[in-house]
């Protein structure tokens, strides 16, 4: 394919000052197979079981939100296949975060850095099956030319389906690719145990893989040149909010917030706070100014890095905010798992009350409470990200959430924000 | 039956009839709706087996699976115990460490 596919109003895509990018191309357009394998992509692999303690030595986490160590997984798949199973790669693109952008740029504009991570990944764990699972319908696109371009010794299938908050999740995505609908089953088991056609399946988030080829060229060691010790290398955000242009950046584990927003041209006084992780972190505080960007800071923070999801808040209210993803979660959950849709229905009206300056002391004593009690009560993860919003809301501002139940505040009086889709970055041309 | 049972709940199969918190209230809590999660691991000694078994014989949409020791989630890796841990330290009420979102 020659033709770029990003859209007029895709997101500024810019590499942090003064380092190379590893997953960013910063030439406009889709890198075609030429291009990746002159760049010294696609490089044979003589020893997996090296490359997975490459991986292991790099330390290299999870980049769907859990921030889970690859190699871990890689080793618990790769021995169920040497057990006598027959193990599967899938490569999960279906970024349903709203607020987060990465995985379709990624897939639209290097397809060949993903699926040189896709093969690398079922070369270590022994897998003849990979599979692309998506639903941005260009990624698909961009999927399918760069497989017809490629020669690949491995069978790899795109799955797409419709986009949904819910049918990110990773075993949403296994019951998608068996046939089923895009939605979380309970575990166990989970996909390492029993995944698509009930064999060990891989499932990792397609930036995770495509640091693989990255590490199979340099080593792990190398991979830690940048970012911390516990949050190696450098990672994909998307920066939202702020009333500024949305922005997908590469930057290293670390560095300050303050930085970031320099670099995104927001003053720091402007800030109240941010939404992390898109809409699974919950809200941090103008203590956000003081943090730099890694797993545990933001761990310290009673938040988390997530997906990489980054929107500033700095006109919008925080409760009006917390009140739209509420809303968001109590239509776009699951509906299967009772305490998730009765709890995020029930959570929503108090946070919408809130905003709207209607809400009880009483109604306050029963978010505060579902907030503990209802979390780790659904299938996925779903539940527990209302839970992070309420929490944080009520315990990062606990000033604003006591002015807003004597009325609204002048912002939620005349405008408040409201947003089917809070810092939804338009992806889609 | 010899040694400990193991069982785990299909919340999303669980339609909130709550016979399973009557019968064995030490393994499944009800939410406000009435709606069932396990309290454990979901393993059983014997001396709770009767209670147990009763739960799950009495649920009417079958969201309480018995599985076998040597069955196919029965062998464990020591990699796979150590996700669920971590699992569990997400669940813990007083967790602010915000992890595990499972993409």
């Amino acid at each position: 394919m020659n033709s770029a596919i990003t859209p007029a109003d895709a997101p500024v895509v810019a590499a942090w000052p003064g380092t190379t990018p590893r997953l960013l191309r910063l030439t406009p357009g889709v890198e075609d197979y030429a291009e990746y394998a002159g760049g010294g992509g696609y490089q044979a692999l003589d020893e997996p079981d090296r490359l997975l303690d490459e991986v292991e030595r790099s330390g290299l986490l999870g980049r769907g939100g859990a921030a889970f160590p690859l190699a871990v997984k890689l080793r618990t798949v790769r021995d169920g296949g040497r057990a006598g199973a027959h193990p599967v790669v899938l490569a999960n693109g279906e970024e349903g975060e709203p607020a987060s952008v990465k995985d379709k740029w990624l897939l639209r504009n290097r397809p060949h850095l993903v699926l040189d991570g896709v093969r690398l990944a079922a070369r270590v764990v022994g897998a003849q099956r990979a599979v692309v699972y998506v639903s941005d319908p260009l990624a698909a696109q961009a999927l399918d030319a760069a497989l017809a371009a490629a020669d690949l010794d491995l069978s790899i299938g795109v799955v797409t389906v419709e986009a949904g908050y819910v049918a990110g999740e990773e075993t949403a995505a296994v019951r998608a690719v068996n046939g089923g609908p895009p939605k979380p089953t309970d575990k166990p088991p989970r996909p390492f145990q029993q995944g698509v056609d009930g064999q060990p399946t891989l499932v990792s988030n397609v930036e995770t893989l495509a640091n693989l080829p990255f590490i199979l060229r340099h080593g792990g060691e190398e991979y830690r040149a940048v970012g911390t010790d516990a949050s190696p290398g450098t990672f994909l955000a998307t920066v939202t909010g702020a009333g500024r242009p949305a922005a997908l950046y590469e930057l290293p584990h670390g560095v300050p917030v303050t930085d970031l927003l320099a670099l995104h041209g927001v003053s720091p006084e402007q800030v109240q706070g941010v939404l992390m992780g898109g809409y699974f972190a919950g809200l941090v505080n103008r203590a956000v100014l003081d943090a730099t960007l890694d797993h545990e800071t933001m761990r310290g923070l009673g938040s988390g890095l997530g997906c990489g999801a980054v929107a500033i808040l700095t006109e919008d209210c925080p409760v009006a905010v917390a009140a739209a993803v509420m809303a968001y979660f109590d239509r776009e959950n699951a509906s299967q798992c009772g305490s998730c849709f009765n709890g995020t229905a029930a959570m929503s009206a108090v946070t919408s009350a809130l905003r709207d300056g209607v809400a009880t002391e009483e109604d306050l004593a029963r978010l505060e409470r579902w907030s503990v009690v209802l979390r780790g009560r659904g299938a996925c993860a779903t539940l527990d990200a209302a839970t992070n919003i309420a929490s944080s809301l009520l315990k990062q501002y606990p000033e604003l959430v006591a002015s807003h139940l004597a009325g609204a505040c002048d912002s939620c009086r005349t405008s408040a924000f409201s947003t089917l889709r809070p810092y939804e970055v338009e992806a889609a041309s | 039956m010899n040694g400990p049972m193991k069982i785990r709940l299909d919340r999303t199969l669980c339609d909130g009839f709550g016979m399973c918190a009557k019968h064995a209230p030490g393994y499944f809590s009800n939410d406000d709706w009435g709606y069932a999660s396990l309290r454990s691991d979901g393993t059983v000694p014997e001396g709770d087996h009767d209670a147990v078994m009763r739960a799950l014989l009495d649920c009417p949409v079958h969201a309480i699976i018995e599985y076998g020791e040597h069955g196919p989630l029965g062998a464990r890796s020591p990699a796979i115990n150590a996700e669920d841990s971590s699992e569990q330290n997400l669940g813990a009420g007083d967790s602010q460490a915000i992890e595990g979102c499972g993409r």
